[in-house]
């Protein structure tokens, strides 16, 4: 696919622009394509609901806007409620496990052909060592699910863009949620629905 | 050329004459002592640049013959600090009246005491605004009559040596245009002084402040000045509040040294960067060693 | 640490406002004087992080007014300077443009634009300076405004302005919005040698034959910086050649008359602009800064549906492109205007088109961009006419 648009959405402090701006960067430094990230936020720095919307194309982006996602990153229920109704048919819809109830009363919530993968991404965030770097479980969790950016350059893209101390741990939760992400991708195969 | 030289047309616009000031007015004094000074003083006069915002006093800006900058009314003070920084060879002297400094420039002026930047503040206080006619301004002293007090003002004026001794002005001095020879050398302690300089100048303005207050002549206020004057270096700024009519203090209230603007961003930068701040610190640290 | 490059030749994946103060940066600003305000904040930080590695000087001032008095005292030391804002801070800064423009002193000013009047909102986007961008100082002038429509512009068009403000003697604006501040994309820097960079005309004769604003024949005066022995008067009255002030009607007329026409002339040289299928187009969108791309969405989508619509976006803002549109007023059926005020850039474009061809506004006082959709049923309607 030569055009994803991707959007991330949660609450403050769960590094969701954080997340966004990585994804970006890896496509956009490291994959040597064009990427856009434009953010939404409430007025509190911390706690309100908070969306980052990145764009990854082969040519120029104009439109900076996501409407219809082909990957909606869901890590608070505010941000399913809100957003899981827009992802495309055969879109991908990554939930955090343990933040995002499914059951909302409406059988028609979400489209019908989109691929839907939940992942205790902050639980898995605190074993490794801080729940900070779940929004980097979620997003190793992504690669390995859709082609959207190469391992490689999301890994550089930690590397060069977080402090020296913190570069170890989100390398080591990117890998986990990547090798989970794999774990998925062969059951999917082994057991086609 | 057979035309007669005034002796300090190098340092004057000749051409610029007649200046706009009137009759009596005490501006011209202030700017021949600050050429006196500046002559005496051996500085390059081409490194030297003088800076007014709007009024009468901001008019010497363009009657020295010196780099003159004739900024917008209140915005000497950061226009200065933009010129100094981005060449701090330059030794940058604001020109301006009281009215200029204290009120529409006012919150400039304390800040750039705050932060101890190497300027010479020499501010004309005539206690009035004079060239939009006599006006009350933030130095006009309690129940003085002006155009827009005309019952008397009410509002207590700004003791400005208190204010930007506060501040932390390094240099603060007062001094009237009848005491020629200690503003001089007051203008030269000023300038030669590293960081946050102030000078106030007490001056008459017969036709703004004088007339309407029944106070005489130009020369009435020169008798004032000289009659009225203490002189008392040293003395606590806050307590030479100016009363109409009263005891003028004047003198020498500050002087005292503190690291400058440009001292402490070098020496905080050169934790970091090793040039250019961490020579400058290192060759600023052997001339004090050269001169002690 | 050691001193950094001034210039950082790479792939980026920076915000507009990190790219707008590298673009400053590489087009050789070595002066910034600020205040914080929301959407331009980060701009002043970068400078203020970028500028020490570099032997350049950051100050954050008291207000906005201190900031442009500052960056215009800086640019007569002789250094090129910049400050960044937003709408609050940018109506503060209207009386010393105007000083700016009268004493033609070169130097850029950033507005970040957000949704106002007032304090408005400091977080969404507004194009709502847009006029005062044109008019907000007092007195007859002219200016030049660029709006940048990515972040890769907020790089290059601060270079740009730079420039511009070197060649012409005068305050450049570049006129951004909040989307464009805040959205982050790929940028790349060229290397240091493949910049342009154009520098102030400097006077080199001897001090008694220098005139301060005696024009040459592009009607620029050559500068000289203080301290350099010339010994300038510069001040914000009406002035002649020598730079005394005047009160003659015949100086001031000489003079602001030349103020004017160094822009209106060199129109030609300032303006530009970009465009996709004008060629055919019936109908034309006009726009800039973030309205641009999404009226470029709108396009493509009218074009899927057949319908021949251009796409003409205002890099320039003023100088106003009035021939491009004067000429397309002659062949289209319409112009269509989307920008984030209640109307501002569609009266040049309605003034233009003097009733040759429609012009058709479509405006949000800000807050949040249009969508696509609601431009695309304009168009519609436009060919249901």
């Amino acid at each position: 696919m030569s055009r994803w648009e991707v959007k991330i959405a949660g609450f403050g402090g769960q590094g969701i622009i954080l997340a966004g701006y990585l994804l970006g960067k890896a496509a956009a430094v490291y994959d040597r394509r064009h990427a856009t990230m434009v953010q939404s936020y409430g007025p509190e720095a911390r706690g309100s609901a908070c969306a980052s919307q990145v764009i990854i194309a082969d040519e120029p982006i104009y439109y900076p806007y996501v409407t219809e996602p082909d990957v909606l990153i869901a890590m608070s229920q505010e941000a399913y409620m809100k957003f899981a109704a827009e992802v495309k048919p055969g879109g991908l819809l990554l939930i955090e496990r343990d933040l995002v109830a499914l059951d909302t009363g409406r059988s028609d919530f979400v489209r019908s052909g989109v691929r839907l993968h939940a992942l205790s991404a902050t639980k898995i965030a605190e074993e490794l060592g801080h729940r900070i770097v779940a929004n980097i479980v979620m997003l190793g969790f992504l690669c390995a699910l859709a082609p959207i950016v190469s391992p490689s350059g999301m890994k550089e893209a930690l590397r060069s863009s977080l402090p020296k101390s913190a570069i170890e741990l989100n390398l080591l939760a990117f890998e986990t949620g990547y090798e989970r992400g794999l774990q998925v991708g062969y059951n999917l195969a082994g057991n086609p629905s | 050329m057979t035309e007669a030289q005034h002796p300090l047309d190098h340092l004057l616009r000749a051409d610029r004459l007649p200046h706009i000031w009137c009759p009596g007015c005490g501006i011209g004094i202030a700017m021949r002592c600050l050429v006196l000074a500046l002559e005496e003083l051996g500085r390059p006069l081409d490194r030297v640049v003088v800076v007014s915002g709007i009024g009468c006093s901001a008019r010497v800006a363009g009657y020295v013959r010196l780099d003159g900058f004739h900024t917008t009314h209140g915005r000497a003070i950061p226009f200065a600090t933009g010129l100094k920084l981005a060449n701090p060879d330059l030794t940058v002297i604001v020109f301006s009246g009281d009215g200029d400094l204290a009120a529409i420039g006012g919150n400039h002026l304390i800040h750039a005491a705050r932060r101890n930047l190497d300027l010479t503040v020499i501010c004309v206080n005539n206690f009035i605004y004079g060239m939009t006619g006599g006006q009350f301004g933030p130095t006009t002293p309690l129940a003085a009559r002006s155009t827009t007090t005309p019952y008397g003002n009410f509002e207590p004026p700004f003791n400005l040596p208190a204010l930007v001794a506060a501040s932390g002005a390094v240099y603060v001095a007062r001094w009237t245009v009848f005491h020629v020879r200690r503003l001089i050398a007051a203008f030269q302690e000023a300038i030669a002084k590293k960081g946050f300089s102030f000078v106030e100048v007490l001056s008459p303005c017969p036709t703004g402040y004088l007339r309407r207050n029944k106070l005489g002549e130009a020369l009435e206020m020169m008798r004032y000045f000289k009659a009225q004057s203490e002189i008392r270096h040293g003395a606590d700024p806050a307590e030479a509040g100016i009363e109409m009519g009263g005891k003028l203090i004047l003198g020498k209230f500050v002087d005292i040294e503190r690291p400058t603007y440009q001292e402490r961003m070098r020496k905080q930068l050169a934790m970091f960067f090793i040039e250019p701040y961490a020579e400058k610190v290192r060759e600023e640290i052997e001339a004090e060693e050269v001169e002690s | 640490m050691k001193r950094g490059p001034a210039v950082l030749t790479g792939v980026h994946f920076f915000n507009g406002d990190v790219a707008c103060a590298e673009g400053a940066l590489a087009a050789g600003c070595r002066f910034f004087a600020g205040y914080p305000i929301t959407p331009a904040t980060e701009i002043a930080e970068r400078m203020a992080e970028r500028l020490p590695e570099i032997g350049g000087t950051f100050i954050q001032m008291e207000d906005e007014i201190a900031s442009l008095s500052a960056v215009l005292g800086a640019s007569w030391a002789g250094v090129k300077a910049m400050t960044a804002t937003s709408g609050p801070g940018f109506s503060l800064m209207m009386e010393n443009l105007g000083f700016g423009y009268m004493t033609e002193t070169p130097c850029v000013i950033v507005n970040v634009q957000r949704g106002g009047p007032s304090t408005g909102l400091p977080t969404l986007v507004g194009q709502g300076d847009m006029m005062q961008a044109r008019w907000g100082s007092h007195g007859d002038y002219e200016t030049i405004v660029l709006a940048p429509s990515s972040a890769q512009e907020m790089f290059d068009l601060t270079i740009a302005a730079f420039n511009l403000s070197e060649k012409y003697r005068l305050p450049v604006l570049l006129l951004s919005d909040a989307v464009i501040g805040h959205i982050t994309e790929r940028v790349v820097i060229p290397a240091e040698e493949e910049i342009p960079i154009v520098n102030r005309k400097k006077f080199a004769g001897p001090r008694e034959a220098y005139l301060p604003y005696l024009p040459d024949e592009d009607l620029v005066p050559p500068m000289v910086a203080a301290g350099e022995g010339y010994r300038v008067y510069i001040t914000g009255l009406t002035h002649d050649e020598r730079g005394y002030p005047s009160t003659s009607p015949e100086v001031q007329e000489r003079l602001v008359r030349r103020l004017v026409e160094k822009i209106r002339r060199n129109a030609r040289d300032i303006i530009r602009m970009e465009e996709r299928g004008v060629e055919d187009a019936e109908v034309v969108l006009v726009a800039y800064g973030i309205s641009a791309r999404v009226a470029y969405r709108a396009m493509e989508l009218a074009r899927a549906a057949g319908r021949r619509v251009g796409w003409l976006r205002l890099i320039t803002v003023w100088p106003f492109p009035e021939e491009r549109i004067r000429d397309l007023a002659t062949r289209v059926r319409a112009f269509i205007v989307p920008e984030l005020n209640l109307g501002q850039i569609v009266r040049e474009v309605e003034r233009c088109a003097a009733g040759r061809a429609r012009t058709i506004p479509v405006l949000r006082p800000g807050g949040a961009v249009h969508d696509p959709r609601e431009i695309l049923a304009i168009i519609e309607e436009t060919f249901h006419d």
